[in-house]
């Protein structure tokens, strides 16, 4: 099949503004879109620049917007976007240059919510137990990849860069709702503020954007009773 | 917010905002509800006249029915508006002034409303 792939280009050494690039490829229709990124690079244009490491839907690196949807470009396969497709950087974080983007605010904000098993008291001698139902709890939330999609496609975090946006949220209830972690009230903290979980409107981007199907909208909601609970 | 960020003073004003949300939203559910079923449907608009309005508040139930909905929108609507504002403003200048004046306009609205409800007085209780 031929395509043709738009992408929007910027290098900022060079450009003053972001131009489009069209480059027209074959391409077998079960080909993924990274698969046509990487042709472009290693045949047609050596300067394009995108992330990608795993290529296989683990890693987050390739998340960008395509077709107009954030999406990892190893886990979309051409025949699903048809014989034009657009390429552009996800939105909301700065641009390095063409679809790599800053992830460094993203993952401060993913530290800030204190990503990591706290207890205070000794440890056990053997591994510390949880009952299937208690692990059920948080299952959802432990697959997320911090790609960034979620939080790129959240049109509180457009308008405001300071929240604390979907994908912290996500690993903060990663957190929370393990029976194992005592660091709740720490990260309730961070999350009981304007910046943090009432930022949220329930607009459902996120839910759209995740690779991993993650209910990110739900995690958050249950972020916000368990804050209420607490305090009413 | 980036990284430790700044340490940000919380009294927990988002969450009870959320959560009055939602209880005056549901309140508001049935009270305007109800209202428009006995101002718009019951009663014609056209036959509500003083003397329907001086006979309704003479038991102080829809007094009470009208200040509730009263409180409960104005509150939740400039709420609603606060939000917005907040999202959209960010110059501090500009999103001072404007919740300053949305606070306002509310205080005022709300006081002038519950003025009328609480000292209504019809002529035959005088």
């Amino acid at each position: 099949m031929q395509v043709t792939l738009k992408i929007k280009r910027f290098n900022p050494d060079k450009d003053k503004e972001p131009w489009w690039g069209e480059y027209r490829i074959d391409a077998e229709p079960t080909d993924r879109l990274l698969d046509a990124l990487n042709h472009v690079k290693w045949y047609l244009d050596g300067t394009l620049t995108y992330r990608r490491s795993c290529a296989h839907g683990v890693c987050g690196s390739d998340a960008m917007q395509i077709n107009g949807r954030n999406q990892l470009a190893c886990k979309v396969l051409l025949n699903s976007l048809g014989n034009n497709i657009t390429i552009e950087p996800m939105r909301g974080y700065r641009v390095i240059k063409d679809l790599l983007v800053d992830m460094d605010a993203f993952l401060a904000k993913y530290r800030s919510v204190k990503p990591y098993l706290i207890t205070h008291g000794p440890e056990p001698e053997k591994e510390r137990l949880q009952s299937p139902e208690d692990r059920e709890k948080f299952d959802d939330t432990t697959k997320c990849i911090l790609c960034g999609a979620c939080t790129s496609g959240c049109p509180s975090f457009w308008a405001d860069g300071e929240y604390i946006g979907p994908a912290a949220i996500v690993n903060a209830h990663r957190f929370l709702f393990d029976s194992r972690d005592e660091g709740g009230e720490e990260r309730m903290e961070i999350l009981n503020t304007l910046e943090g979980v009432w930022r949220c409107r329930t607009i459902f981007n996120c839910v759209e954007a995740c690779p991993r199907d993650i209910n990110v909208t739900r995690a958050i909601g249950e972020v916000k009773k368990a804050l209420l609970y607490r305090k009413v | 917010m980036n990284g430790a960020g700044k340490p940000r003073p919380e009294s927990g004003l988002e969450l009870y905002a959320w959560i009055f949300m939602r209880v005056s939203g549901l309140a508001l559910l049935f009270l305007a509800l109800g209202h428009l079923l006995i101002m718009h449907l019951i009663h014609n608009v056209d036959n509500i006249d003083f003397q329907f309005v001086a006979a309704r508040y003479a038991t102080p139930f829809w007094r009470t029915y009208d200040l509730l909905m009263l409180w409960f929108a104005m509150i939740h609507g400039v709420n609603g508006l606060r939000i917005v504002l907040v999202d959209y403003i960010n110059a501090r200048g500009w999103r001072v002034l404007s919740l300053a004046s949305l606070f306002v306009v509310g205080f005022v609205l709300l006081t002038l409303g519950s003025l009328a409800i609480l000292t209504f007085q019809a002529p035959a209780m005088r």
